[in-house]
């Protein structure tokens, strides 16, 4: 891996941070290294491992993220119910506290890892590394990372896994694309969720939410769902489907977070 | 909160590349954090406060460079600096751009007391 290009530096921004490596000292005996790597170097290093564990396992690793209480664990559920007879699925949980989430997906007869993170805010390669070491990715076709509930922190963290879905649910307002862009400019595909609530919201605007994710310059498809409307879940079952038979042809999909970085990153 | 985890990492990084250059102390660590990185330079700079205590960068000052967020259209080609939550062309409008600036999160260089 490469460890001294720095994983955001892009042909635009390439000349602000050119370095000729050099050790160069001044007069007064302090000496001056350029150093040029990503401040996410080690997870990053950690997160491509990972990615590399997955694919040779050929399991594509989805990294579920939202708000708290937007209906991650919920729509788990019915993916479950709906794909469980037609792949091998597993699950890595990410919560402050409680085994609750895991026990949850656990009911419906699959595994499901659970990650405690304490006071953290968000996920890392390195937990789910060591996450990994309790599951057995042998014949996993599907692993769903939850993240911790978070709009903030869990978009910065590359986990190893090949694509983001983020979910807004209906009752958390059209405009949360504008006030958190850090997190939905990653995202690979943008769910809007609790769709049977919008009879009874008249401030939720679904093109108003495509619109604001649009101003992010970000072209990931937007599908309007309920877990509890197994008949809206077409587009969303219809996704997965092509992104696991995309791994399983060997063309991998990679996050949308920091795409030119990883782009230099192969090239490099 | 991410911002300590971060900066933890950080100093990892720092304190590797100052045993590869025999470093007694680190006086300085320069960074570039752009504007769509995830990262707030306020923040980041009260846990490195915290974070470098015990290190070889206890006493070291950190000097941010933050960077503005652009853009390049991918149908006119004009590049443009916008806001972080409208990353469309401020010459056509088109919402099909690159971002060329403003995803950075660096460590760019150290100097060290050797």
């Amino acid at each position: 891996m490469c460890e001294t290009c720095g994983c955001t530096i892009t042909p635009g921004n390439a000349h602000l941070v050119k370095a000729d490596g050099k050790l160069e000292h001044t007069s007064d005996g302090t000496a001056s290294i350029e150093v040029l790597s990503s401040l996410l170097h080690e997870n990053d290093h950690q997160a491509a491992h990972n990615r590399e564990h997955f694919s040779r396992h050929g399991v594509l690793a989805v990294n579920l993220m939202s708000s708290p209480g937007s209906g991650k664990t919920a729509l788990l559920e019915a993916t479950i119910e709906a794909l469980g007879s037609e792949f091998s699925i597993a699950v890595v949980e990410g919560d402050l506290e409680t085994e609750n989430d895991a026990e949850r997906i656990r009911a419906h007869g699959v595994p499901a890892v659970q990650i405690t993170t304490g006071q953290a805010c968000h996920l890392d390669a390195h937990m789910v590394h060591d996450a990994l070491h309790e599951m057995d990715l042998d014949g996993v076709d599907l692993l769903f990372i939850e993240n911790v509930g978070n709009l903030v922190c869990p978009a910065s963290f590359d986990l190893g896994h090949h694509a983001n879905v983020t979910l807004l649910s209906v009752t958390e307002g059209d405009d949360k694309p504008s006030k958190y862009p850090v997190m939905f400019r990653a995202a690979d595909l943008m769910l809007l969720t609790k769709s049977d609530l919008l009879d009874v919201l008249d401030d939720f605007d679904t093109a108003k939410a495509e619109r604001h994710l649009r101003e992010l310059a970000n072209p990931a498809e937007v599908f309007t769902l309920s877990a509890r409307r197994p008949e809206s879940l077409e587009g969303w079952l219809g996704w997965l489907r092509e992104a696991v038979a995309a791994q399983r042809a060997g063309r991998e999909l990679n996050p949308s977070i920091q795409p030119d970085g990883a782009a230099l990153h192969s090239h490099g | 909160m991410h911002e300590l985890s971060i900066c933890q990492g950080l100093l990892r990084q720092v304190e590797k590349v100052a045993a590869e250059n025999n470093a007694k102390t680190v006086e300085l660590i320069r960074l570039r954090v752009g504007a769509l990185s995830g990262v707030e330079p306020p923040l980041l700079e009260r846990a490195f406060e915290i974070a470098r205590a015990g290190t070889l960068a206890a006493e070291a000052e950190l000097e941010i460079e933050e960077g503005p967020v652009v853009v390049k259209c991918q149908e006119c080609g004009a590049s443009s600096a916008v806001p972080v939550n409208n990353l469309v062309c401020q010459y056509c409008g088109e919402w099909r751009v690159n971002v060329t600036e403003g995803e950075e999160l660096l460590l760019l260089s150290l100097e060290i007391e050797t």
